[in-house]
């Protein structure tokens, strides 16, 4: 502190303007974050979006996903009563039968339980609310839906015009139009998700069905099961293998054709500077064209399927494992190369016994955790080039009303991509443990 | 190992027990690479029999349709800059969902991490609770949000965003508390020794330890983000891959335009890449003090 340039004064105005510095990056940051955020809440039309959202849609996907609807439709016109699961022609009941909460007759009775009671009669239809009154409602071809309400102001789950009228309550929902009457009665769960109408263990409970198992009908119980049309359980478990697969293909194909470019583009294995160079500029441009574009040109070339899936993660990842294989290169110790050449080794030895076992557990630690990530973009890239459960999961969004399949796809691929977290998690942990005097 | 402490142990007991050993480990790594290669035989296969078109041919014309799109791109190359114009806007689109998200799930990651580090966390119990939610949030595709939200709100740029940042935030949270796990908890106990809240302790204590840590994680994300950002506006989310999905959908005679996207997706790709891979090796490698 002797030292006549520094003198007390000087080190506080110093420590003065750092402070200064600080306080003013302190401030400015979230500022300057906040003012992003409030250009991009514009810029991205934020306000607007409440308008555009349907709330209709929300609560119809919400409801999908834990429960279901059967629906029971009268045409109109001639009659006929129709009663499907979710008004899908593979939920349909056999002609001539019916749930037992409706009793079919020439007047139709559904119960909705609760006291709610709705009526499809030859000319008329009735809805018996309780606490509200009785709804009548008279479709006909000329005259439209003519509905006649208890007196008093209109509730606003009803909504009544010429040719239709929608009543939505706790118990169901009504809609009457000129040409069909049908009603919605909601139950909790999946549909079916076992064993579809058609099949004979449809009706039976688990402890039922075990016996049977037990008693030899394995094959017939499996087989309603597994080929369930609704579910397809055999497809979906098919879409997630090929998703893996998918994963699998690319990651380690990649890998394959990476580590021998990662010599060349390593600077201790690589005299020629030209060599070095291109093959870098190559990981360089193949990591720069991005999965998208890769998935385009792939998808012209080699048609759609898991295939071209696999294709574009393995030309991506090429380009990112060349990078990190190099990297991991050109860390590695001289001493055990010259170690083995010292004992006469070929170059190719000397690459099999002074470099390979050096690096490879850091080579595989890295190929698993990309397997884990890649089973996740196998997923999104299986949306485009049609492989995998994500063809299903987007078809299953795209139709905007299976959304309790969706939401078992989504069950199905965290499951997976957690199983995959886990699994490569475990074999990493045992490939550092295993060889922790090799690096 | 053989019995060293016994007397029956020659040179050559030695050398043998070692070759057998050397032989068995051999015959083990045979066999796994056998099974490995039979694996992806025979998966190549059948991803093959399952595919549109076949491996062969398509390996054939596999330089078809780069080369028909930039042949009609440089045919119509004086058209290029207007058509940079025109897709400007929609990359700026792409980039800000890709910014947005990021910076969203790094806020929150930021919090969560923390709930989620032992000897950090404000709430020890809820330690295994903010892990899991952390990991349903990482392995849920991002795509998957995407095409929900766009059901409910309509295309356009918000659900790409929310989706994606809802990606970042269990990424990035996995990764923060990694970091978390190695930061000196001396100055959180100083500061709580005289008295400081929970939330002083993290803004003074830990976060001045990791910040360059996290940022680094933050940048490489961005780049990642980038390209799902491009990668969700092909299913209908907004930016410019929704532009490339309209351009390759109407098919020959707007291929100029198609390579022009293509052209500013690679760029940007690439300067991001650049930019952030540079302010990463400043950020780990600058400031040698930051982290030990």
């Amino acid at each position: 502190m002797t030292d006549a340039t520094i003198s007390p004064a000087a080190l506080e105005d110093d420590a003065r303007a750092l402070f200064r510095r600080k306080r003013m990056i302190a401030f400015s940051v979230p500022v300057a974050i906040l003012l992003y955020l409030t250009y991009t809440f514009f810029a991205f039309d934020v306000p607007g979006l409440w308008q555009r959202a349907s709330a209709d849609n929300a609560r119809s996907l919400v409801a999908d996903t834990y429960s279901h609807k059967v629906h029971v439709t009268r045409d109109n016109r001639s009659g006929e009563i129709t009663y499907a699961i979710e008004g899908e022609r593979k939920g349909r009941y056999p002609e001539g039968e019916s749930p037992s909460w409706v009793e079919p007759g020439e007047t139709t009775i559904i119960d909705l339980e609760d006291g709610h009671i709705v009526t499809f009669g030859p000319e008329t239809i009735t809805y018996d609310i309780p606490g509200y009154g009785m709804v009548t409602a008279t479709p006909s071809r000329s005259a439209g839906v003519q509905a006649v309400l208890p007196d008093g102001d209109m509730p606003e789950w009803i909504n009544v015009s010429k040719n239709r009228m929608a009543i939505t309550t706790d118990a169901g929902r009504l809609t009457v139009t000129r040409n069909r009457s049908e009603v919605f009665r909601y139950f909790f769960g999946w549909e079916q998700f076992w064993f579809t109408l058609d099949s004979p263990y449809h009706n039976m409970n688990v402890v039922e069905v075990m016996s049977r198992f037990a008693a030899g009908e394995n094959a017939e119980i499996w087989d309603d099961f597994w080929n369930n049309p609704m579910w397809l359980h055999s497809s979906v478990a098919w879409a997630i293998f090929e998703t893996i697969l998918m994963a699998f293909l690319g990651t380690f194909g990649a890998a394959i054709i990476a580590l021998p470019l990662a010599f060349l583009a390593a600077k201790n294995f690589s005299p020629f500077w030209l060599a070095r160079f291109t093959t870098r500029r190559f990981f360089d441009f193949v990591r720069g064209v991005d999965a998208l574009i890769w998935t385009i040109i792939l998808t012209r070339a080699f048609g759609l399927g898991p295939l071209t899936g696999a294709l574009a993660i393995l030309i991506t990842d090429t380009g990112t494992f060349g990078k990190i294989f190099s990297e991991a290169l050109e860390n590695v110790d001289k001493k055990q190369i010259e170690g083995v050449q010292s004992t006469g080794a070929r170059p190719i030895q000397r690459y099999r016994f002074g470099v390979i076992p050096q690096v490879m557990p850091v080579l595989l630690s890295q190929i698993l955790y990309f397997l884990e990530s890649n089973t996740r973009s196998a997923t999104v890239i299986g949306a485009i080039t049609g492989g995998g459960i994500g063809l299903m999961l987007t078809q299953a969004i795209i139709t905007q009303k299976d959304w309790e399949e969706v939401t078992y796809y989504i069950v199905l691929v965290v499951l997976m991509v957690m199983f995959m977290d886990w699994a490569s998690g475990k074999l990493r942990a045992r490939l550092i443990k295993g060889d922790d005097g090799g690096h | 190992m053989a019995d060293i402490t016994s007397s029956g142990v020659t040179p050559q007991s030695i050398t043998e027990s070692y070759l057998q050993e050397i032989k068995r480990k051999r015959l083990y790594s045979g066999i796994t690479l056998v099974v490995f290669i039979l694996l992806m035989v025979s998966g190549f296969n059948l991803a093959a029999s399952r595919n549109g078109g076949s491996f062969w041919g398509g390996l054939s014309n596999f330089f078809d349709y780069p080369s028909e799109v930039v042949s009609e791109a440089a045919s119509k190359a004086s058209e290029l800059p207007a058509h940079f114009v025109t897709y400007f806007p929609a990359l700026v689109e792409t980039v800000n969902i890709a910014a947005v998200s990021t910076l969203i799930g790094a806020l929150l990651a930021t919090v969560l991490s923390l709930l989620a580090t032992r000897g950090l966390a404000r709430w020890p119990w809820a330690i295994g609770l903010v892990r899991r939610v952390l990991d349903i949030m990482r392995a849920v595709p991002d795509i998957v949000i995407a095409l929900i939200l766009i059901f409910i709100l309509g295309g356009g740029p918000v659900p790409a965003m929310i989706a994606i940042a809802f990606h970042t935030t269990g990424a990035l949270g996995k990764l923060f508390s990694e970091v978390n796990e190695n930061a000196d908890l001396k100055p959180v106990d100083g500061l709580k020794s005289v008295g400081a809240t929970w939330t002083q302790q993290m803004l003074l204590g830990v976060i001045p330890q990791v910040a360059p840590n996290w940022l680094s994680y933050t940048l490489l994300r961005f780049e990642i983000n980038i390209r799902a950002s491009a990668i969700l506006g092909f299913v209908g989310a907004g930016g410019l891959g929704y532009e490339l999905k309209n351009a390759i959908s109407w098919g020959q005679g707007r291929y100029d335009e198609a390579g022009a996207m293509f052209l500013m997706l690679f760029l940007t790709i690439v300067i991001v890449d650049q930019i952030s891979s540079a302010m990463r090796n400043r950020l780990t490698h600058g400031d040698g003090g930051l982290h030990a």
